[in-house]
């Protein structure tokens, strides 16, 4: 089932190697099959899957601006219903910077408007292409050529955009998290993703060793870290109600994750405590919200 | 200067094509796979960035005309069945 002949994504991509998104997509293919159109946005999976004449996908893939992969994934869809391909999925592909930042705009627009397309974040934290910028997900702390770590600032003083929440606030009916270390979890949300109609909006997790300054072999032990320590939590909200997908019994110690990379090389240990404490207060209240029975699209 | 000629819309109508450009020689390190302690778990295929890991009755193999070197099946493997070794050229 896993073997290379049935892979999506061809190999000869020029992704770093160990790379976390190059898993993500190829995690991702595995879930959706053949009968996909993949819209993506500029950004590394974009430019290193793509090398002009050459490419690595397997199933139709068109690639727009960094800022409005949204809006022609919406086009695309409505144009496959004119043409009586219903059936055929389609998603709107972009790392944090097109989807969260960039792209914020058009995602918002076409969540709005109700297409029927599965937009999918790959999170490596920063604007990793373009030589490692901050983004609204990058984690508070963190240091990058945007948030240098020196002494006005000890890397991003902001938390991370918490983007799937904004999604709801949309009254979508799915929305989720996902984490390349956790494979079965992520495929399992977006075959259901893609079984229900309309928009939906899933995020995955995934470690970038280059801009987060940490080793290639590492990165699904860094991708599990961050779900281990609370730093990353894994969940589904359906139709507004919220379900964790793992409950570790007790959160480990953020230095966990956070030691060996370079982009938290520089935090004191009151800054560690600072984002342990974030990470337990928002933990638990997650857990508050699924064991509530308000539906967070009844405050719509 | 070198204009390369470019389909209408920068349409590539071949798909996979990318398996022509062989990755393998970027690679610093290898993976050396024990056949003895490997139990064809699958897991080490799961995470290759690559997709180029296959398994068959005798264990686990890479394809190293793309495998790049970045150790991540020889960290996550259960069994300790992958070693990593200085690429000798
Ligand atoms: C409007 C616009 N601004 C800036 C760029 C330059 N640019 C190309 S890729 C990129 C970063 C992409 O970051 P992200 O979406 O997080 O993907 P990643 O590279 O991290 O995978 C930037 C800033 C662009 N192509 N278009
Ligand atoms: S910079 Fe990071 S995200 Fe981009 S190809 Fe390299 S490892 Fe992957
Ligand atoms: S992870 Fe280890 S035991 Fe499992 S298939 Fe790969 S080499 Fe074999
Ligand atoms: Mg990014």
């Amino acid at each position: 089932m896993n073997e290379p002949e049935n892979e999506l994504l061809a190999p000869g991509h020029r992704t770093c190697a160990g790379c976390g998104p190059a898993i993500a997509i190829r995690q991702m293919l595995r879930a959706t099959g053949k009968n996909v159109v993949i819209c993506e946005a500029t950004g590394c999976m974009e430019v290193t899957s793509t090398a002009y004449p050459e490419t690595s996908w397997k199933v139709p893939w068109i690639h727009v601006l960094f800022e409005n992969v949204s809006s022609v994934a919406s086009g695309v869809k409505e144009a496959l219903i004119k043409q009586g391909k219903d059936d055929v999925k389609v998603i709107a592909l972009a790392g944090d910077g097109g989807m969260v930042d960039i792209g914020f705009r058009a995602l918002s627009g076409a969540m709005e408007r109700g297409h029927d397309v599965l937009f999918l974040c790959y999170d490596n934290e920063a604007y990793m292409n373009t030589g490692v910028q901050r983004s609204g997900a990058t984690p508070f702390g963190a240091a990058t050529t945007t948030s240098p770590a020196g002494t006005e600032i000890a890397g991003k003083q902001e938390w991370k955009k918490n983007v799937p929440f904004i999604a709801v606030a949309h009254g979508l009916k799915y929305v989720a998290t996902a984490s390349i270390a956790y494979p079965e979890d992520f495929q399992a949300k977006i075959k259901k993703a893609l079984s229900i109609k309309g928009p939906k909006y899933l995020h995955v997790h995934c470690p970038c060793p280059v801009g987060w300054g940490c080793d290639g072999a590492k990165t699904i032990k860094y991708a599990k870290a961050a779900v281990e320590t609370g730093l990353w939590a894994l969940y589904e909200i359906e139709e507004g109600k919220l379900k964790l997908n793992t409950k570790p019994s007790e959160l480990k110690p953020a230095e966990e994750y956070l030691r060996g990379q370079r982009r938290f090389k520089h935090l004191k240990e009151e800054d560690i405590k600072k984002i342990e404490k974030h990470a337990k207060q928002r933990f638990d209240h997650l857990l508050e919200l699924e064991n509530s029975e308000i539906s967070l699209l009844k405050v719509l | 200067m070198i204009i390369m000629e470019t389909t209408i819309g920068g349409i590539i109508y071949e798909p996979g094509s990318s398996a022509k450009t062989k990755t393998g020689d970027w690679r610093t390190f290898k993976p050396i796979f024990d056949n003895e302690k490997c139990k064809r778990c699958g897991i080490c295929q799961k995470f290759c960035p690559e997709g180029i890991i296959s398994i068959n009755e005798q264990g686990a193999k890479a394809n190293m005309d793309y495998c790049k070197g970045c150790g991540i099946c020889a960290e996550e493997c259960p069994f300790k069945a992958i070693t990593m070794e200085v690429e000798k050229k």
